[in-house]
């Protein structure tokens, strides 16, 4: 199990946060956008998950825990809001959601 | 044991785990035939074979040679894969329920478990939540709007009575102090099995596990009359047939669950005092196994046959404002009762 | 090269493969079905790195509650009768330029930093140790996020229904 070194999680979950982040950057739709911000979290938790084993600690996969329950909430919440903006506006492209008032 | 011993033994454990459940599989639908005749005061199939033994091979024979109809609109890749993670899920469950105890065969002491996971009750939990997709991929991939509403309606229905399952089993944690089921059917041991230390917990986690199933009284995603069949409105032939083996590989799963947590599993009470050898004494657990089994998918059946259906509402109703306080309320008497009685 | 060692990269090829489709990917479907091989990816590499609970809880969390609220979200916001979503991209070759340099500064970091090392061996289950320091270490932010985690089911049930006027 440690004849990988920790080197090759990290670059890991770097390469995973990247593309999340392009993600975000470069799609146009609320959900896709969704998605890549739980590729974030994820490469989150990748980066804690392999500290916590290569340190011999389980404190790391608490935090782990509490990320995974605040990327929960948060999914529940956002998408109750796009729907709730797509019932209004019937688009969920986020160039067209740009005025406060309807 | 060196690894091939170990390779060849789970080989011959997976052989044999598969065959009794497709069997079973399959003669459960034609018990369930024969049962909800026998309640109905009519005769079921009994023409194929002695008595009808034979009807499920007919059966299978038909399906195969059906045509395969997809309709115009459905996205084809999607469409095709929906039966395949229902069965995939279903088979994979049983990986985890363990039949009997540690036997000795041939100088080998093996475990009649597949894979003992030392965290095989979520493992289970886990797997019955990615059940969700197959009925969520059938109803929506099949481009009419009675599949996407079946579909939806059932998968809402499945993730609302997961959390009251989740935490019945919380209960039997707390009693067994393991995840492993092998454990778990192991802390029950004399009268103590947990439907008699923790019945309201029974009760829940029965109810979630027809929920679960999509069995009545929960099958309104699949009821004819209301939804010309639901989710795999549009699925013929083998498709269909995936989807209906499926649900019954899925109540066989639950039956096993209860079976395994609150049934106690392969034990009969005070079997050691009675001083058999250790393959008698194993041959009988392993029987009372699978007649507590055969009990439960009785119960199963004679329930589909003998209540109406809820209505969708009133479903949602009893899983979040019943079901889950009841659950709650389980673990807080589970949590007295290990105090007071120091367990 | 052991058996560690290809389970490894097979898990780490799963995981970058689907992450960059799930960005490039036109159909919305496709990006959710890639997101969810991801994620099973990283359930993977969790149990090689001997955090079993956690692999469970992320397949029980992500795979079985967030991607099916995505893939609700994703059949409640397009027209039933067309099934083909397509979403477009803007910005492509700025933001491919920004993050290459991120990339690359991060990395550099990453591979030249000597990390410590302390590879004392994980206990068979981590679910009692889990299970001891969350109650007993970090029980403020257990508390806390049952209190977020109702604060978010209230506001989500109220956030999405209709008006009754």
């Amino acid at each position: 199990m440690n004849s990988i070194p920790i080197e090759y999680y990290l670059i890991l979950s770097a390469f995973m946060f990247t593309v999340g982040v392009t993600g975000v950057l470069i799609r146009r739709n609320a959900i896709v956008i969704f998605m890549c911000v739980e590729l974030m979290l994820n490469s989150a938790n990748l980066t804690m998950v392999a500290f916590s084993s290569y340190l011999g600690q389980s404190a790391g996969q608490i935090f782990v825990f509490f990320v995974m329950t605040v990327a929960a909430a948060e999914a529940a919440v956002g998408l109750a809001i796009i729907i709730a903006i797509f019932r209004n506006k019937l688009t969920v492209n986020i160039d067209e959601i740009n005025i406060f008032k309807w | 044991m060196n690894i091939w011993e170990i390779i060849i033994i789970t080989v011959i454990k997976i052989g044999a785990i598969l065959t009794i459940m497709l069997l079973t599989v399959s003669y459960l639908v034609y018990f369930e035939r024969r049962i909800s005749a026998w309640i109905q005061s009519r005769l079921g199939p009994n023409r194929v074979g002695w008595e009808g033994i034979l009807q499920p091979f007919a059966d299978v024979f038909k399906l195969l040679l059906k045509e395969d109809i997809s309709p115009v609109a459905a996205n084809k890749f999607i469409h095709g894969l929906a039966p395949f993670i229902a069965v995939f899920v279903a088979f994979s469950t049983y990986a985890v329920i363990p039949i009997g105890p540690d036997v000795t065969i041939f100088g080998y002491s093996i475990q009649l478990v597949v894979a003992d996971v030392n965290i095989g009750v979520l493992y289970v939990l886990a797997l019955t939540s990615l059940g969700v997709y197959g009925l969520t991929f059938a109803g929506w991939s099949s481009g009419s709007k009675y599949s996407l509403l079946g579909g939806i309606r059932s998968s809402a229905q499945m993730i609302s009575y997961e959390v009251s399952m989740g935490f019945s089993v919380g209960g039997v944690l707390l009693m067994a102090g393991s995840l492993s089921p092998i454990a778990i059917v192991e802390a029950q041991y004399g009268w103590m099995w947990n439907a008699i230390v923790q019945p309201i917990g029974f009760i829940t986690f029965t109810v979630a596990a027809f929920a679960e199933t999509n069995r009545l009284p929960f099958d309104l995603p699949e009821a004819e009359p209301e939804l010309v069949g639901g989710y795999h409105t549009e699925y013929s032939s083998m498709k269909f047939a995936g989807f209906f083996l499926a649900e019954y590989a899925n109540m066989i799963i639950a039956a096993g669950m209860i079976v395994t947590l609150y049934l106690g599993g392969w034990q009969v009470p005070y079997i050691d005092k009675l001083g058999l050898g250790e393959i008698v004494t194993a041959l009988m657990q392993v029987g009372s196994f699978f007649v507590k089994m055969g009990a439960i998918l009785f119960f199963f059946i004679w329930v589909r046959w003998s209540i109406p259906r809820f209505r969708y509402d009133q479903l949602m109703n009893l899983g979040w404002k019943v079901m889950f306080p009841l659950s709650l309320i389980n673990i807080v008497w589970v949590a007295a009762l290990i105090m007071i009685f120091n367990l | 090269m052991t058996i560690y060692d290809i389970i490894f990269y097979l898990f780490a090829a799963i995981t970058v493969l689907s992450a960059f489709l799930v960005v490039t990917a036109k159909n919305i479907v496709h990006s959710a079905f890639y997101l969810l091989f991801t994620f099973f990816g990283v359930a993977g590499l969790y149990v090689l790195l001997g955090a079993d609970f956690i692999a469970i809880v992320q397949i029980m969390v992500y795979v079985g509650g967030i991607l099916i609220l995505l893939l609700f979200g994703v059949m409640l916001t397009n027209k039933i009768t067309s099934v083909e979503i397509k979403s477009g991209t803007i910005h492509v070759l700025p933001a491919v330029i920004g993050l290459g340099l991120f990339a690359a500064f991060v990395l550099s970091t990453m591979m030249t930093t000597k990390w410590k090392s302390n590879p004392a061996e994980l206990p068979f289950t981590t679910v009692y140790d889990l299970g001891y320091i969350l109650i007993n270490e970090y029980v403020l932010i257990f508390e806390l996020l049952g209190i977020l985690l109702l604060i978010a089911l209230i506001g989500a049930a109220s956030i999405a229904r209709k008006d009754k006027e």
